[in-house]
C-alpha cells in the first residue's frame, strides 16, 4: 500500500492487546440509545481476526439465550470500541475457528492455555 | 468562478468520521495547478481556462509544450486539461490548491476506466444470458436474438452486443468531499473514482447539486 494511504489510518487503540484466535474475550463498544451514548459489553470467542491497516477487524463469537449463536465483527481501529479485556487464551491449530459455528455444548469449547 | 484540479488516483482505505462511522474514500493528489492559457469567446469562440499538473523535468517535454509554458514563465507541466467556465476570474499563473475545494462539499470526478477488453454483453451490458437448465449447450451467455426477421433485415444501428468495455472517459458525479489535506495537495471523497491507481482524474464542482 502506498505510503500516503498508510498515513492516513487512524491511531491503533491503545486500550486493545494483541488479539489471537480463540481468545475469550470481553468488548466495550459505544452503542447509541436514542439521545445518549453508553457502553456494551459483548463477551465471547474470537474467531477470527484480520489486522490490515484501517480494516483490520476481529470476529466474536458468543451463544446468546436459547442457544442462538451470535456473531460480532469489530472494527479494532474504531473510535467505537473503548477497549478489549482478553479473559484468556486458548490452544488452538488454526486462524480461522470457523468450526465452531456448527458445534454446540460440550463440543464447542476450547482447551486453555496458560503462559 | 472556475472551481476545478487536476490529480492523480491514490487508491482507496477507509476512514472514520466523528461518529465512529467507517468511510469508504477514494484519495486523490490533486494540484497544484497553474492556470495556463485563459481561452475568451472573442479569440477562441469559448470560455474556457486551461490549467497544468506535475511538474516535471523540460525534457520530458516536447518543444511545443515547453514553449506553450515558457512564454507564461510557468514551470514544465506533463498535463494540461481545459475547464470549461462562464466566468474564468483568474489569470494565467496563478496557483490552485485543494483549499479550493471545503469539507462536505459535491464534486464531480473525471477519469480514464479500467480497460476490460472485449467482452460479452452480460458483462458489458448487463444481459442475462440464457437459461442454465432445461437442455442447454452453449447458451447460457449468449446475447439472444438480435432482432426481427425480413422486416427490418438488419440489425439495428447502436444494439448493444459483445465489444471493447472500459477504457473510456468516464465521470463519477456528486461525491462528497471528506477530507482535504492543502499541506501534501491531497482530497478524499466517499466512494469509487474512474480509472487505476495512478491514473489522472480532473476534479470539478458538481455539476448537480
Amino acid at each position: 500500500m502506498s505510503d500516503i494511504l498508510k498515513s492516513l489510518e487512524a491511531p491503533i487503540n491503545e486500550n486493545i492487546p494483541e488479539l489471537r484466535s480463540g481468545d475469550i474475550v470481553n468488548v466495550h463498544a459505544l452503542v447509541k440509545e436514542g439521545e445518549r451514548e453508553r457502553v456494551q459489553q459483548f463477551k465471547g470467542t474470537i474467531i477470527r481476526v484480520r489486522n490490515s491497516g484501517n480494516n483490520a477487524n476481529f470476529t466474536v463469537r458468543r451463544i446468546a439465550s436459547n442457544g442462538v449463536g451470535v456473531e460480532r465483527t469489530f472494527l479494532a481501529r474504531s473510535p467505537r470500541v473503548e477497549k478489549v479485556v482478553v479473559e484468556r487464551h486458548s490452544k488452538v491449530r488454526r486462524a480461522n475457528l470457523y468450526f465452531l459455528r456448527d458445534r454446540t455444548g460440550k463440543s464447542a469449547r476450547l482447551k486453555q492455555k496458560f503462559n | 468562478m472556475l472551481k476545478g484540479l487536476i490529480g492523480k488516483k491514490i487508491g482507496m482505505t477507509q476512514i472514520f468520521d466523528e461518529n465512529g462511522v467507517a468511510l469508504p474514500i477514494t484519495v486523490i493528489e490533486a494540484g497544484p495547478c497553474y492556470v495556463t492559457q485563459v481561452r475568451n469567446p472573442e479569440r477562441d469562440g469559448y470560455s474556457a481556462v486551461q490549467l497544468g499538473f506535475n511538474e516535471v523535468h523540460p525534457k520530458k517535454l516536447t518543444g511545443g509544450q515547453r514553449g506553450h509554458l515558457k512564454s507564461n514563465d510557468l514551470p514544465p507541466l506533463r498535463y494540461l486539461r481545459e475547464f470549461r467556465t462562464k466566468s474564468p476570474e483568474v489569470k494565467v499563473g496563478e496557483k490552485l490548491t485543494v483549499e479550493e475545494f471545503e469539507l462536505g462539499e459535491r464534486v464531480d470526478i473525471t477519469g480514464i476506466s479500467k480497460g476490460k477488453g472485449f467482452q460479452g454483453g452480460m458483462k458489458r451490458h448487463g444481459f442475462k444470458g440464457g437459461p442454465k437448465t432445461h437442455g442447454q449447450s452453449d447458451r447460457h451467455r449468449a446475447p439472444g436474438s438480435v432482432g426481427a426477421g425480413s422486416s427490418p433485415g438488419r440489425v439495428h444501428k447502436g444494439k448493444k452486443m459483445p465489444g471493447h468495455m472500459g477504457n473510456v472517459r468516464v465521470t463519477s458525479q456528486g461525491l462528497k468531499v471528506v477530507l482535504v489535506d492543502a499541506e501534501r495537495n491531497l482530497i478524499g471523497v466517499r466512494g469509487a473514482v474512474p480509472g487505476g491507481k495512478g491514473g489522472i482524474v480532473i476534479v470539478n464542482g458538481a455539476r448537480k447539486q
